[in-house]
């Protein structure tokens, strides 16, 4: 007989699923306006991180529920407590996909002068890691959790390239402060969706084998 | 509801241990060779599916088990002081005795009909030969007072035990127990029978009660094991599968088994 509480985890690593696939699509559509204005496209991305705040509501108040009803322990315990801290993460990179769109606006505004930085591409970096832990969490897959944790170096250093190159092009043209900055917060709110990304590959080894590998601490 | 309950050190002096402890009920080996450590002052919660042996092993440690007919123990069961060499078992050992210092509360509430709430409390001191009013009415009173009853019943020490409600006649069996100042209090399902204030207080009770006692419980709740006890061990077929500070049990348990069982995949 099917235990109920695994038909509500069914149920809410769905939802989890479907919330990061709704975060990289923000992921996408707030870098994707660095190319030129589009109001249209500022306004899916708000509906995206709407729907995003919605679906943190919502899996909330099951997670609730579930530990209200159903008391789980043990490796449920751990998933469920994986599920509510993923969530958390989650909706914090639909905050920041909202910020990297109002950062381009801004820049935009200012002029969008080309900068070279190739932020899609680290923005596609940091797609590959959500999706990644996503697919971890999906499939217990540690060996992927762990690989989801090196990648984050990777987009450290391209965040550290994008700020040392801003530094000397404000040096180089103090007028150009404003778009210099926008260009570093939107490097700094990719390099924290990685971070989060990071969080979520953790809370999936820390699910499948009860280890917490958080701020360096070794797997046992 | 329940305070927190810490985890002892593992080296916490051990208030009881079984050696290889096997028992039977005629050829239905119900316990087999279980040897476990209660470190004193511990909380030990008893886990598993029904039928596991966890009571029957529970009822060896004050050799109940042998009052049964066709019923027998082999192993030994140690408690400093209790007996020559410690063991419970050693031959000439008066079982009577050892129920003094292994003292046990029952699912069901227990009052000894016809007695007294006071009477009920002092029964084994009386049985013992202490029969000085000050001395029985001290220990009726603290006893009662460590069972959490006194301010419920100190106006009608008088009337019948039986006339008490269930929560307040299991507390009654606990002071009863605690009379005779047990080094380890046995209790088998001791909520099983109440309603959730009760049980509530029982709890409470149980994590005060480990200040002055070593207390093993057995429980099919899996959430009352995680409340009150600091250390679980888990019991399957009659045998020991896995034990560990409840924390562990209960976030991370080692043995497949054990996690089946208190996910309820099983049981």
């Amino acid at each position: 007989m099917q235990r109920q509480f695994e038909v509500e985890l069914r149920e809410l690593k769905n939802r989890i699923l479907a919330m990061g696939g709704l975060v990289e699509e923000a992921i996408e559509k707030s870098t994707s306006l660095l190319g030129s204005r589009d109001k249209a496209g500022f306004q899916q991305l708000k509906s995206i991180e709407r729907k995003i705040n919605e679906e943190n509501m919502r899996i909330d108040s099951i997670c609730l529920e579930v530990l209200a009803r159903l008391s789980p322990v043990a490796a449920d315990l751990r998933l469920i407590l994986a599920i509510i801290k993923i969530n958390t993460d989650l909706e914090r990179m639909g905050d920041q996909a909202m910020n990297i769109g109002y950062n381009v606006d801004h820049y935009l505004e200012d002029g969008g002068v080309d900068l070279k930085l190739n932020l899609p591409r680290m923005a596609e970096l940091v797609r590959k890691m959500v999706r990644d832990s996503l697919d971890a969490f999906m499939k217990d897959d540690v060996g992927l959790a762990e690989k989801v944790l090196k990648s984050d170096d990777e987009v450290d250093q391209f965040k550290n390239r994008v700020f040392d190159t801003m530094v000397a092009f404000m040096r180089q043209s103090p007028d150009q402060i404003g778009p210099a900055l926008d260009m570093i917060l939107v490097a700094r709110n990719l390099e924290r969706m990685a971070d989060h990304a990071t969080n979520i590959a953790e809370d999936v080894i820390f699910c499948c084998t009860g280890a917490d590998v958080r701020h360096g601490a070794k797997r046992e | 509801m329940a305070s927190s309950v810490s985890t002892q050190a593992m080296h916490a002096p051990a208030a009881l241990e079984t050696r290889d402890l096997n028992a039977w009920f005629g050829d239905l080996h119900v316990v087999k060779g279980i040897s476990l450590s209660v470190p004193q002052n511990d909380v030990y919660a008893l886990i598993g599916p029904s039928g596991c042996g966890k009571s029957t092993f529970i009822r060896c440690l004050n050799r109940l088990h042998e009052e049964t007919d066709g019923a027998r123990v082999k192993g030994e069961v140690l408690i400093p002081g209790a007996a020559k060499a410690d063991n419970i078992y050693a031959s000439g050992v008066d079982p009577v005795s050892i129920r003094r210092r292994v003292g046990m509360v029952f699912q069901k509430p227990n009052p000894f009909p016809g007695l007294s709430i006071y009477d009920n409390v002092a029964v084994g001191l009386k049985l013992a030969g202490i029969v000085r009013r000050n001395i029985l009415d001290d220990v009726v009173e603290t006893s009662l007072r460590q069972a959490a009853l006194w301010e419920e019943v100190k106006d009608k020490l008088k009337k019948p035990g039986t006339s008490l409600s269930g929560g307040q006649q299991q507390r009654l069996c606990i002071a009863r127990a605690l009379a005779v100042k047990p080094q380890v209090l046995l209790m088998d399902e001791p909520t099983s029978a109440l309603d959730p204030i009760s049980t509530a207080r029982i709890e409470e009770l149980v994590i005060k009660l480990r200040n002055d006692v070593t207390v093993l419980i057995v429980t099919h709740n899996m959430q009352q094991a995680a409340r009150i006890s600091n250390r679980t061990a888990f019991f399957l077929l009659g045998e020991l599968v896995e034990t560990g500070a409840t924390k562990e049990i209960f976030t991370n348990p080692k043995d497949t088994r054990t996690e089946q069982y208190i996910t309820g995949r099983f049981g």
